[in-house]
């Protein structure tokens, strides 16, 4: 009897001890009454730090993030009610781009389920649309289980975010603690290997290409398949473009790669995914914001080729001709060796045409900007960060000009090194996801490329930064603008620019002094690259940096496709 | 078109809503849903009427066989299939109309279950279309409450959705 005893372990070491088991280095999250019993667990052991947020949002942002820089599954713990309803953007934000994370919540009590008690929702409903699954756990004896469910729920297939809701009581309840190794789940089964039959047909269709073009997206950099990419993209001397996500997917710097695709993507990208005749889509959905107006994309003829490990996201915007349902790191794997093994070469001449017109069309320099202004243009900041930090750190962003430019300009060479809220757009992840990404990296140079709009949507992060010295660089693009929303008011509101001027904004300086960082305020083209190789510097590298760059209120970022229209029918900043 | 899609799914709270949930989500139509558990109570069984074009229908079977409790899904209308639904209906049944309203009931084999002096109430299954026929050739002011179960469906002969 006191042998058994001593076996037993209360939920909330039960949650501890799985976390502990997961190998967790970081938990992200808040104190509140649901939790108290998991705190006080927290409290007694070691295993793993818990990082204090100042609000529930940032830590479900942190832990994406962390996700996201490491491919391992990101933990945030939150409370009942508010704790919850503060982080379901958190996790909206890592659904829609399908970053694997667990979210332990509290609940209220069972027996109060259901009677509207004291910072009561109805978490399992609440996120439901957001999450890749969700569980309330009612009896202690399934917590274990359930823990270990949601991490490989997490983790495999297409990855996503899984919400554990635990109530108080279950937290305080006994019960033998065995983490199973694995959970057999008959209704959970993802296909990973490709289709052999498919594979052949599509390694028949590249072999076959006149115009051929590869489409990596996010998937690439979630599936860890870059090298695979990189050597089927070399092997077969193709054009690649990289989605928003996918960047870093297949290095920038590289000939064969024209840059990012889509409304703000480069004019040689969109235009050669709009002329090509065989199209590789390769972890990517061929979503509004990269192919446009889906009827003038199929416009012209082509056959498309897509590889995702996600059924659905087949066949859901654009029909395609060979789809390939799996594991995007086998499948190229087992394309390679198909490729290596077969008789036939790409055809050299049809290529060489092809490349020729490429290069034309590369040859609009579309991301040129004027680069002699007396105002600091936003691009020329991102410029300089990508040489005084040799292209080599780690870029958060918030949403907005900004982001596309970041995109844009900072050439990602290596995957997981940029992470932004691409799906759901979230403004405000910038900071926090840079905490996530520097505690997951302490020796890595990270920065935040931000605007002054975004940055305000959760600054008080920077209490979390100074509390576990969380050296990050902050950039800050001030147009005094919400610019991405003043862009579109100018283009197709007759520059009428209903509250998207930002007023009274703080002293950002003095504001990241109050917090106990350091502030820099950067107002001439000139002082751009001394300010960030300052920060930068050893002096600084235990230092969070606050740099606040006054940019010109009017840029605007170029090329661009109207919603609604064709990838082929961009704007250029020349044209304007 | 309309299309009869059969699901298995885990017995467990909330799988109706999640089902539910992601008809209203992606705006799809859904007609009727019936659910309940199978002889293996673990398991719940569902049929869901939908209607939608070939892309939309093919786009419904994918994202239910994502939802992580789904563990088999089905479309009986690619094949041969049954579909039945039961029908309660109480209606006046007084004078002359009396008699008629149980011929009526006879010629669609439905069952008077329920009996007062002024009512009936009528038990019919068939397809939807038979209990619509039925309910077209009765007199409309008779009709004083309708209650349809939804469609619930099977693959004809050897075709079968078990785990």
């Amino acid at each position: 009897m006191i042998y058994c005893q001593f076996m037993e372990a209360t939920g909330a070491e039960i949650v501890v001890r799985c976390l502990a088991e997961e190998g967790v280095e970081f938990v992200f999250g808040y104190p509140g009454g649901a939790v108290l019993n998991i705190y006080d667990e927290i409290f007694k052991q070691n295993k793993f730090k818990h990082v204090l947020v100042r609000h529930e949002q940032a830590a479900v942002h942190a832990a994406d993030a962390y996700a996201r820089a490491t491919g391992r599954v990101g933990v945030a713990l939150v409370t009942s009610g508010p704790g919850v309803t503060n982080a379901v953007t958190g996790i909206a934000t890592a659904y829609m781009d399908s970053i694997p994370i667990v979210v332990v919540t509290g609940q209220v009590p069972t027996p109060a389920i259901g009677l509207d008690a004291f910072q009561e929702v109805d978490t399992v409903g609440i996120t439901r649309p957001c999450v890749k699954h969700n569980f309330l756990v009612k009896d202690v004896k399934d917590l274990a289980v359930t823990m270990k469910k949601a991490f490989i729920i997490a983790a495999t297939g297409r990855p996503g975010p899984v919400v554990v809701d635990v109530p108080k009581d279950v937290t305080a309840h006994l019960t033998e603690f065995d983490y199973p190794a694995t959970v057999e789940m008959r209704s959970y089964n993802p296909v990973v290997k490709g289709h052999s039959g498919q594979l052949k047909r599509a390694v028949q269709m590249l072999l076959e290409a006149k115009r051929p073009m590869i489409y990596a997206g996010g998937g690439v950099v979630l599936g860890d398949a870059s090298p695979q990419l990189a050597e089927l993209t070399r092997l077969l001397g193709f054009p690649v473009t990289n989605t928003l996500m996918g960047l870093g997917g297949y290095p920038a710097t590289d000939k064969q790669n024209l840059g990012m695709l889509g409304m703000h993507g480069t004019y040689e990208a969109n235009m050669a995914m709009q002329h090509c005749d065989v199209l590789l889509a390769v972890g990517a959905r061929f979503d509004d914001r990269v192919i446009g107006n889906p009827a003038h994309f199929a416009r012209e003829q082509r056959r498309i080729i897509h590889v995702d490990i996600d059924p659905s996201s087949i066949s859901k915007r654009v029909k395609v001709d060979v789809p390939i349902v799996g594991d995007v790191q086998n499948v190229l794997t087992d394309m390679l060796a198909l490729l290596k093994q077969a008789k036939e070469k790409p055809d050299a001449a049809a290529l060489n045409a092809w490349w020729t017109q490429i290069e034309l069309w590369r040859s609009r320099n579309c991301l040129k900007y004027n680069q002699n202004s007396p105002i600091i243009k936003p691009q020329y900041v991102v410029e300089k960060l990508w040489e005084v930090t040799k292209g080599d750190a780690f870029i958060t962003s918030d949403v907005g000009q900004h982001q596309m430019w970041a995109a844009q300009y900072y050439k990602f060479d290596k995957p997981r090194r940029w992470i932004n809220s691409g799906g759901l757009g979230t403004m405000g992840v910038g900071l926090p996801y840079a905490m996530g990404v520097q505690l997951a990296h302490p020796d890595a140079q990270v920065a935040c490329i931000t605007g002054e709009s975004s940055i305000q949507m959760c600054i008080q992060e920077l209490s979390t930064c100074k509390q576990y010295r969380i050296p990050i660089k902050v950039v800050t693009l001030n147009n005094r603008y919400m610019g991405m929303v003043r862009q579109w008011q100018e283009f197709f509101y007759g520059s009428r620019y209903a509250e998207s001027y930002m007023e009274s904004l703080p002293d950002f300086v003095k504001l990241a002094e109050a917090y106990g960082h350091v502030g820099m305020r950067i107002d001439k083209p000139g002082d751009v690259e001394a300010a960030l190789k300052e920060a930068f510097s050893p002096a600084l590298k235990e230092r969070l940096v606050f740099m606040d760059f006054q940019t010109d209120q009017t840029e605007n970022v170029f090329p661009m496709v109207e919603g609604g229209k064709g990838l082929s029918e961009m704007i250029l900043a020349e044209e304007l | 078109m309309r299309h009869i899609i059969s699901l298995l799914m885990e017995n467990e709270a909330g799988a109706l809503s999640r089902v539910a949930g992601l008809f209203s989500a992606r705006a799809y139509n859904i007609e009727s849903l019936t659910v309940a558990p199978t002889e293996d109570a673990t398991l719940s069984r569902m049929t869901i009427v939908t209607t939608g074009s070939e892309d939309v229908i093919e786009q419904i079977t994918k994202q239910l066989n994502k939802l992580v409790d789904v563990i088999k899904v089905m479309d009986l209308t690619d094949g041969l299939h049954i579909e039945r639904e039961l029908m309660l209906v109480k209606v006046k049944a007084v004078g002359a109309g009396r008699e008629e309203m149980k011929r009526t009931a006879d010629i669609f084999r439905g069952r008077i279950i329920d009996v007062t002096d002024a009512t009936y109430t009528i038990e019919l299954t068939g397809t939807g279309s038979k209990l619509d026929a039925f309910l077209e050739a009765i007199d409309p002011a008779f009709i004083i409450e309708t209650v349809r179960t939804g469609a619930s469906g099977i693959g004809r002969g050897e075709r079968s959705l078990k785990v």
